[in-house]
Parts: structure tokens; sequence; C-alpha cells
């Protein structure tokens, strides 16, 4: 056998769906899609939930669990490669499904337009675990438009000498913008690193630094 | 590594779909694709990660077509004959596409018209090796019968849909790419 799809050429037929076809099935798969979105919440499926939103620092990937907001992706970290993460540590049962999303996703529109300076959402911290969960726990003490530096945070703490576990505890941080891991400098005022990259650092202090 | 879900159905959703509405018509396809991608979910996590991820949602897509069949109608009808297919996929795809008078004369449409022409036997032989890319084995499996019996069916199939639906004057080509349609 040649191709699995005919044996012989007088049994051959093109299936391959025409332009029209084509668009007529995007549209309906768009629709289906939206209902099976809804679906999976209701029968408790849907491990994770995501959608994009788009910032003045980039497309945001947020996804989250049943328990809450399980990660916020910057668009260099590579959405596909962080979904593909996901699936892989937390649950392949993945869904652009934009509902679960709304309540972060206007938080941050207001964050963004300057009207709000913390969020009330519910987080899923599993992604990560020990100190660094630790830390990231630490991060939203940190008032809005404040900073603090590594070694405050490792003594905030307990750690006082845990300066670069701190350091990588932020740079892992799993829910940068919404646990604000932009907030803490270096000692000598460096801007250290940023999983966004140090323009993304550099313009969230500087939103959080204008007069509201 | 398996990828999220929602690839899945980003990649193989168009395929899935087409699989049910040539086994079920337009209006109960739908049903079928959701029933399919939600069981599908629900089950993602312990498919193997080297199965055939089109194969196996086929595969659903046929137990729900079946569960939709007794659904639709408790009598056991000898399912042969089921000529009122294709004018049901003829005015559900109306009212999908908006009703867009233009789509009813389509080509495309005409096609799964004379899909939903066909007996039975070749219909599923048709939809599930030639739509949803299954082996001839596996259609078997799905279907009854031998290997030989589904290979049969769906060159049948095949054989009758190009005299079915190749629209007349047409421009004499042997594929089905109908005249004046935009690709």
């Amino acid at each position: 056998m040649n191709t699995t799809h005919s044996s012989n050429a007088a049994e051959r037929f093109d299936f391959t769906p025409l332009a029209k076809e084509s668009i007529e099935l995007d549209s309906a798969i768009t629709q289906l899609h939206a209902r099976l979105e809804q679906q999976a919440l209701d029968a408790h499926l849907l491990d994770l939930a995501y959608t994009t939103v788009d910032t003045p620092v980039g497309s945001l990937l947020l996804a989250a669990t049943e328990i809450g907001l399980v990660r916020v992706a910057y668009d260099i970290e590579d959405h596909d490669a962080v979904l593909q993460t996901l699936a892989a540590r937390v649950s392949t049962r993945i869904l652009r499904a934009p509902r679960r999303l709304d309540a972060v996703a206007y938080e941050l529109d207001e964050y963004f337009a300057g009207t709000r300076r913390g969020f009330d959402v519910p987080l899923d911290l599993s992604l990560s675990s020990g100190f660094r969960q630790l830390v990231q726990r630490h991060l939203p003490e940190i008032a809005y438009g404040r900073t603090e530096t590594y070694k405050q945070v490792a003594e905030s703490v307990g750690s006082p000498r845990a300066v670069r576990a701190v350091g990588s505890a932020c740079a892992t941080n799993p829910l940068p913008v919404v646990v604000p891991c932009h907030r803490v400098l270096r000692s000598d005022g460096g801007l250290g690193g940023y999983i966004g990259g140090l323009a993304a650092k550099t313009a969230l202090l500087a939103l959080e630094a204008r007069p509201h | 590594m398996k990828p999220p879900f929602e690839k899945v159905v980003a990649e193989h959703g168009a395929t899935v779909l087409r699989v049910c509405r040539a086994v079920l018509g337009m209006p109960d396809a739908d049903d079928a694709w959701s029933e399919t991608f939600l069981s599908a979910l629900g089950a993602y996590p312990e498919l193997p990660p080297d199965a055939n991820v089109e194969a196996w949602l086929v595969t659903i897509a046929h137990r729900k077509a079946i569960d939709q069949t007794r659904m639709r109608s408790r009598q056991p009808i000898p399912v042969e004959e089921l000529p009122e297919r294709a004018s049901r996929t003829g005015s559900a795809s109306e009212g999908a596409t908006g009703g867009d008078a233009h789509n009813d004369s389509s080509d495309s449409l005409a096609l799964w018209q004379a899909v939903g022409l066909l007996p039975e036997k070749q219909r599923l032989a048709v939809a599930y090796h030639f739509l949803g890319g299954l082996p001839f084995a596996e259609v078997a499996r799905l279907l009854g019968g031998s290997v030989e019996a589904a290979r049969r069916a769906s060159s049948d199939g095949v054989r009758a849909l190009r005299l079915v639906y190749l629209p007349e004057g047409a421009s004499g080509t042997a594929t089905n790419e109908p005249k004046g349609m935009p690709r």
C-alpha cells in the first residue's frame, strides 16, 4: 500500500476541505470550543485554564487551576513552552478557557491603568515549594511603589544569609506582576534580574512610581 | 512529552467534526463532537504518550455516534436505509452557516449530501478511513466484519461518491476540485 488513505488510483478521492468548508469548519470549531470550555468547567475536568492578555509589558499568559492563579508568563518566556511545562508539571488537561481568568484579567487591567495597588485573586502556589515559596509568599507584603533589597527580603523571611537563594526565588517566581518580585532590587541600587526582562521590571517600577 | 489538550483540539478538532458529520449528519454531529472531546479530555492523562491521538479520537467519536444514534431512535431501524440524511444535512448546514443561501449549492455541501446518501456501512468506512485516517484494520474493528470487507465498503463508497458527487457539467476533472471554487 502506498499511502494509508488510498490503496489504488481507482479509489482516490480528494476529501481535503475546500476553502468554503474550511472557513465554515473554523467557525464551527470556535463555537464547539466555547461549549467544551463550559462543559469541562462544569464537569471539573479542566485542571488548567489559560488565556493571554495584552498589557503595556507585552502579552501575558495567565493560567489557573481550580484553586487559583498558578502561572503568569511573559512573552519572552515563550508561552507554548510554558504551557508544555505546565502540562508536564501540573496536568495535560489544559484548555484555552478565558472565563476562569476573567477576574485576574480585570485586576491586571486596573493595575496597569494605575487604579489598583494589590491583587486579591486566589493563588495556587503549588509550582514552587520550600524556601522559594516562603519568599514568594513574603513578596506581596512589599507595598505598591516601594522596593526592598534581596538582603532585606532574606532578613524578612528569617534567613539573613540566604541572599542568593532569595535571588533565585525571585527569578523563578511563577506569578510575576501579581506576586511583585519586581519590587526587589540589589543593595547597590541595581535592578538585579527579572523573568520578564529588565525593560519590563523598569516599566513596572515606573508605573508604580507614578503619582496616581 | 504529551502536548496540552488544547493542542489536541486545535490539531484534530476539524477532522473529528467532519467524521461526526459524515457519520451522523450535521445536527447531531455537534453533540457527538462535544461528547467526544469532553470524554477525551477526561481520559487524556492516561493516554500513552506514543498513542495515535487522531485514531483514538475517531474511535471515541464512533462510540459517541452509536450513543447518539441510539438516543435518536429507540427502535432498531435498519440503518442501511436512511435516505433522509441528505436533506437533514442540507437544511442544518444552512442554519450553521447563518442561512447563507449560497452555501446550499456550494460544492463542499454537495459532497456532504452525497456522503449522507451512501449506505451505512460504506458511509462509515469512508468516514473512518478517508476522513478519520484510520487504517482498514481499525475500521474493521469498529464496524465488525473483515478487513477486506472494510476495504471494499470504503472503495465502493468512494466509487459511488464519484458518480453521485461530481457536479454535472463539471469540466471533466477527475478530482473533486469543483470549478469556480476559490481555494
